[in-house]
């Protein structure tokens, strides 16, 4: 068999998705077992990622994996000039899967075909970070029970936002309409309209953010609006707070709506909504843990039947 | 013969590469790596061209090249017309087409991608063979055929 990669999220099919949704669930059911008891997962962290690290760590260590890795490339012989190849090759000899983030775009994708063990991608650069994305497609699977024809709306930063535009591949599948909320310095940049068009993805695009515009939507997902994305700081003055999500703006919500955040998150959603029945973003954040123990077992060939019949679930 | 043709001596058997930019004709001589051949190759630029306006054209001596060679002027010259001689007779007109698959040619466009940061061969995958667009296997930019640096 050929050996399993989780580097893009673009490159998966709709039966794939959903297959891994459902390992994940697999995982939310019984998340403590030890089915990859005598495997050493790899954290490779090139670039820090405390949060990204410490989901994937958790999820090998809840699966009885043990965990070697860095925390950040200072540590590694990268500072002394080692290629990426040599240190991904050097470290495939001790471990049998390796989960890795770089701030070079395309370094997992190099890494996958150099490497012997299966590559994880955790992030590389402004490219991907397709376990995110799994997350997020989780998430909203199950607040809403499908990911079919759905209203998305997409609020902050979509210009340099990489979960945004990740979401938009992951859901090109399921016939979704997304709403585009953002400032015209940071609007979705003209690439990913065409690749709706090309997909037959509906799109809107606003700039007022308000209760009205989100009354329809069933998925709001908010991202930080950071100040060192503008050229002009006029601009920036004048929108950092139209894009703060209030629960006061909540009224006409849909029932079923759900707000979620790929986190951290700073001032782009108010305190007062971390109360309100919408909020989902810190959930989501363990849904991390679920996807992510399916990401690791899918890469080293543990399928679905495997997790169902698992004997080695911790109770 | 036409008048053009006869600017330079022909040739008995080998390929004549005509229709080249005139600024891109080292380049061309370059991507076919002609430098390293032992048989006759002349080398002309600034003729003049209707087209072109100027335009360069090489002719090599008991020469053929493969398509994958003839593939790789794409890049910089996708108009040319590669004239097989034999005997002194054109048995074969062959133009550029640009490959599927680029491989090791051309530099990306985008620093932070990891073939600009690693002795790696660079890889892209044409996207739109009429507006000329490929796109990086690594960092997925895509970008314009005749914007991108030779490697």
């Amino acid at each position: 068999m050929d050996k399993q990669n989780f580097v893009t999220i673009a490159g998966l099919s709709k039966e794939k998705i959903n297959y891994l949704i459902e390992m994940a669930q697999e995982f939310e059911k019984y998340p403590n077992r030890d089915i990859l008891n005598g495997k050493i997962v790899a954290t490779l962290f090139f670039e820090p990622s405390t949060r990204t690290r410490l989901s994937f760590e958790t999820a090998a260590n809840r699966l009885g994996a043990r965990v070697i890795g860095f925390t950040d490339a200072k540590v590694t012989s990268a500072t002394k000039g080692e290629t990426l190849k040599d240190t991904i090759l050097m470290v495939s000899n001790y471990a049998d899967v390796i989960v890795m983030r770089h701030h070079i775009e395309g370094a997992a994708q190099y890494a996958s075909e150099v490497a012997p063990v299966p590559i994880i991608n955790a992030g590389d650069g402004a490219h991907q970070h397709p376990s995110q994305c799994l997350l997020d497609l989780y998430s909203i699977y199950k607040t809403q029970g499908t990911l079919e024809n759905l209203n998305i709306y997409l609020v902050g930063d979509l210009k340099y936002g990489r979960t945004v535009h990740s979401l938009i591949m992951a859901m090109r599948h399921f016939n979704p309409t997304f709403h585009f909320v953002a400032p015209t310095e940071l609007a979705m940049p003209d690439e990913y309209k065409m690749y709706c068009e090309e997909h037959g993805i509906k799109y809107v695009e606003h700039t007022d953010f308000n209760e009205d515009v989100i009354s329809d939507a069933d998925i709001l997902y908010m991202t930080r609006v950071q100040k060192e994305r503008f050229s002009d700081l006029m601009e920036y003055e004048r929108v950092k707070n139209v894009y703060i999500l209030k629960a006061s703006m909540l009224g006409k919500a849909r029932k079923n709506m759900k707000i979620l955040h790929p986190l951290p998150r700073v001032n782009e959603i108010a305190y007062d909504v971390d109360s309100d029945p919408h909020a989902y973003y810190i959930q989501q954040a363990r849904n991390g843990l679920y996807a992510r123990e399916a990401i690791i077992c899918d890469v080293l060939g543990i399928t679905i039947d495997d997790v169902r019949k698992d004997k080695t679930i911790i109770k | 013969m036409n008048k053009k043709e006869r600017l330079v001596a022909a040739i008995e058997n080998g390929t004549v590469i005509d229709h080249i930019p005139s600024n891109k004709t080292y380049q061309v001589a370059n991507l076919l790596g002609l430098q390293n051949l032992d048989t006759i190759v002349t080398i002309g630029y600034n003729y003049p061209s209707k087209k072109l306006n100027k335009k360069g054209i090489i002719k090599i001596e008991n020469k053929f090249f493969t398509d994958e060679e003839i593939s790789r002027l794409s890049v910089v010259a996708p108009n040319v017309v590669l004239s097989i001689i034999r005997d002194y007779e054109v048995i074969e007109k062959k133009r550029v087409e640009t490959p599927d698959i680029l491989k090791g040619l051309v530099k990306c466009n985008n620093p932070k991608c990891i073939t600009n940061n690693e002795p790696m061969q660079t890889v892209f995958h044409t996207i739109n063979k009429d507006k000329g667009v490929i796109r990086c296997q690594y960092c997925d930019k895509e970008q314009d055929i005749n914007k991108v640096e030779l490697v």
